[in-house]
C-alpha cells in the first residue's frame, strides 16, 4: 500500500489547469499547422493562420488560448494499492481547480445550479470520473471543456440493425448540426457501445487521445479515417466559413454493449482541444 | 480588401456591406452574453431603460477571462450567438446596429436583421488571445455581479470581423 497525500493532487491539478489553458499540446499544434498548409480556401487558410498566431500569443503572453477556459473535466485512474491520506480526494481536486482558475486568471464559467444559475466564482466543482485500476499510482487527466462545442454534442441510441452506417450517419449529423457553432476545425470524440452514460464518457475520453494516434482496433481506425474524410468533405471549413479543414481528427472508443442496443455518443470539441495528463 | 468601420455606426454604412466582406472595427462596442441579455430583457419588460443606449451600437457576444496586471482584458473571443437569438429581435427593433459573435442565427433573427438594416459579424472563435490585443480599454458598466457576464464598454482598434449576415439577409454560412 502506497500512501499519497491528497494535497499533492491539489498542487498537480492547479498547475495543470494553468498550463493546459495557455499551451496547446504538440499534437494539436502540428495538426493545425499541417491543416493551414493544406487548406485550399483563402479565407480558411487565413483563419487557420490566425489560430496559429493566437496560440503563439497565448503561450508567450500568458493569455488563455480561448476565453472559455472550460468546465474542468478530470479523469482519474487510481491504483488499487494507493491509500489517499490527508483529507477528501474530491475536495482536494476542487481545491486544485479553485487555485488554478483563480491564480491563473482563468475564466470562472460554472454556475451552482443549472436553473438558478449563480456563478460559483471559482470554476468549481469539476466533473470527475474515477476508475480503479491495478497498481500503486494515480494517473490524472485534465480536459477543460468549452461549451460552444459541448452544446453541439449528442447521444444517439441506435438499433443494432442500423450498424456501422447508422454510426456514420449519427456522427455526420452531429457535425453538420454543429457547423460554425463548435469553432471548427473540430476534434470529434465518438463513443460506441456500453450504455447511455458509458458511451458519453467514452466519447469524452476519446478527445484526450492524441490527434495523430489511431485506435488500436483496425476496423475502428479505418472508421476514424473514413469519417475524418467525410467530415472534411462537408465544406464547413475553418470557422464554418468554407474549406476542407472541418475536423483535425475523429477519435473513437468502443465498449461491449447489450444485445438490444447500439449507443453512439458524439462529443465535439473545438480546435482548442485541451488535455494534459500526469502520473502521481 | 479590409473595410474599415467605426462604431457607433450609421445604418447607411452597414447597408454597403455584403456577406463575406472582411471588416475591421474601431471605436466603442459593448459586451453582453446570456445572463446580461436576460437582465436587459427583464429591464425592458418592466419599463426600465437599458444600461446603455443601443441605438447605432454594436454588441459583442463575449465574456472575457480576467486581466492580469498590466493587461486591459484577458482572453476575449466571441461566444456562440444562437443563445442570444431569443432576445435579439427586440434589441434590433430598438436600434441595435450590429452584433459580433460566432455561429448560426434563427430565421427570426434573420428577419429582424433585414427589417432593421442591421448586420451580424463573426469574429474568429477560439482566437481569444489574438483578439484581446485589439481591445484598448475595458470598463464594466452594468451588472457587475455577473462577473464575466457583466456588460463591458470596450474601446477597440482594428477589431477583425467577417460579415456573416448582411442587411439584405444574405448569410455566409448558407452560401
Amino acid at each position: 500500500m502506497r500512501e499519497i497525500k491528497v494535497s499533492e493532487i491539489t498542487d498537480k491539478i492547479k498547475n495543470m489547469c494553468i498550463d493546459v489553458n495557455l499551451n496547446l499540446s504538440d499534437d494539436m499544434r502540428s495538426a493545425l499547422k499541417e491543416a493551414s498548409q493544406e487548406e485550399d480556401s483563402e479565407l480558411g487558410k487565413h483563419i487557420l493562420k490566425q489560430l496559429e498566431k493566437n496560440l503563439e500569443i497565448a503561450s508567450s503572453e500568458n493569455i488563455p488560448i480561448c476565453q472559455d477556459t472550460g468546465m474542468a473535466v478530470i479523469f482519474l485512474e487510481i491504483g488499487q494499492d494507493v491509500h489517499l491520506t490527508g483529507g477528501s480526494l474530491e475536495a482536494a481536486i476542487n481545491e486544485g481547480v479553485r487555485q488554478g482558475y483563480t491564480e491563473g486568471y482563468l475564466r470562472k464559467s460554472v454556475v451552482s445550479d443549472p436553473l438558478i444559475r449563480k456563478n460559483t466564482g471559482d470554476n468549481t466543482p469539476a466533473v470527475i470520473h474515477e476508475k480503479i485500476v491495478d497498481g500503486d499510482k494515480i494517473k490524472i487527466t485534465l480536459a477543460p471543456k468549452g461549451f460552444g462545442s459541448e452544446n453541439m454534442s449528442r447521444v444517439f441510441m441506435l438499433k443494432p440493425a442500423e450498424g456501422i452506417e447508422g454510426v456514420k450517419n449519427a456522427v455526420l449529423t452531429a457535425v453538420k448540426d454543429a457547423g460554425p457553432n463548435a469553432c471548427p476545425p473540430m476534434v470529434v470524440g465518438v463513443g460506441i457501445g456500453g450504455d447511455f452514460e458509458k458511451c458519453a464518457i467514452l466519447a469524452k475520453l476519446a478527445l484526450t487521445r492524441k490527434v495523430n494516434e489511431s485506435s488500436e482496433i483496425q476496423y475502428v481506425a479505418e472508421l476514424e479515417e473514413e469519417l475524418k474524410e467525410k467530415i472534411n468533405n462537408t465544406g464547413i471549413g475553418p470557422g464554418g466559413l468554407g474549406g476542407k479543414t472541418t475536423c483535425l481528427a475523429v477519435n473513437i472508443n468502443t465498449y461491449p454493449t447489450h444485445i438490444a442496443g447500439l449507443p453512439v455518443a458524439v462529443n465535439i470539441c473545438c480546435h482548442v482541444n485541451r488535455h494534459i495528463s500526469c502520473i502521481v | 480588401m479590409e473595410i474599415k468601420l467605426t462604431s457607433p455606426i450609421e445604418k447607411s454604412r452597414l447597408s454597403e456591406l455584403r456577406a463575406g466582406d472582411m471588416v475591421s472595427i474601431s471605436g466603442t462596442i459593448y459586451t453582453a452574453r446570456d445572463a446580461a441579455h436576460k437582465r436587459m430583457e427583464e429591464a425592458l419588460s418592466s419599463g426600465k431603460d437599458l444600461p446603455f443606449d443601443i441605438k447605432g451600437n454594436i454588441i459583442y457576444y463575449m465574456g472575457p477571462s480576467p486581466a492580469r496586471e498590466g493587461q486591459v482584458i484577458g482572453s476575449a473571443g466571441p461566444t456562440t450567438a444562437s443563445r442570444m437569438d431569443k432576445y435579439t429581435p427586440k434589441l434590433l427593433d430598438l436600434g441595435l446596429a450590429a452584433m459580433i459573435g460566432k455561429g448560426k442565427r434563427t430565421p427570426e433573427v434573420h428577419e429582424a436583421i433585414i427589417r432593421n438594416g442591421a448586420v451580424y459579424f463573426a469574429a474568429i472563435g477560439g482566437a481569444g488571445a489574438l483578439l484581446s490585443k485589439c481591445i484598448k480599454e475595458c470598463e464594466v458598466i452594468a451588472y457587475e455581479d455577473l462577473g464575466t457576464e457583466a456588460i463591458r464598454k470596450l474601446r477597440v482598434e482594428d477589431f477583425p470581423c467577417i460579415v456573416v449576415i448582411d442587411s439584405t439577409g444574405e448569410d455566409l454560412y448558407l452560401k
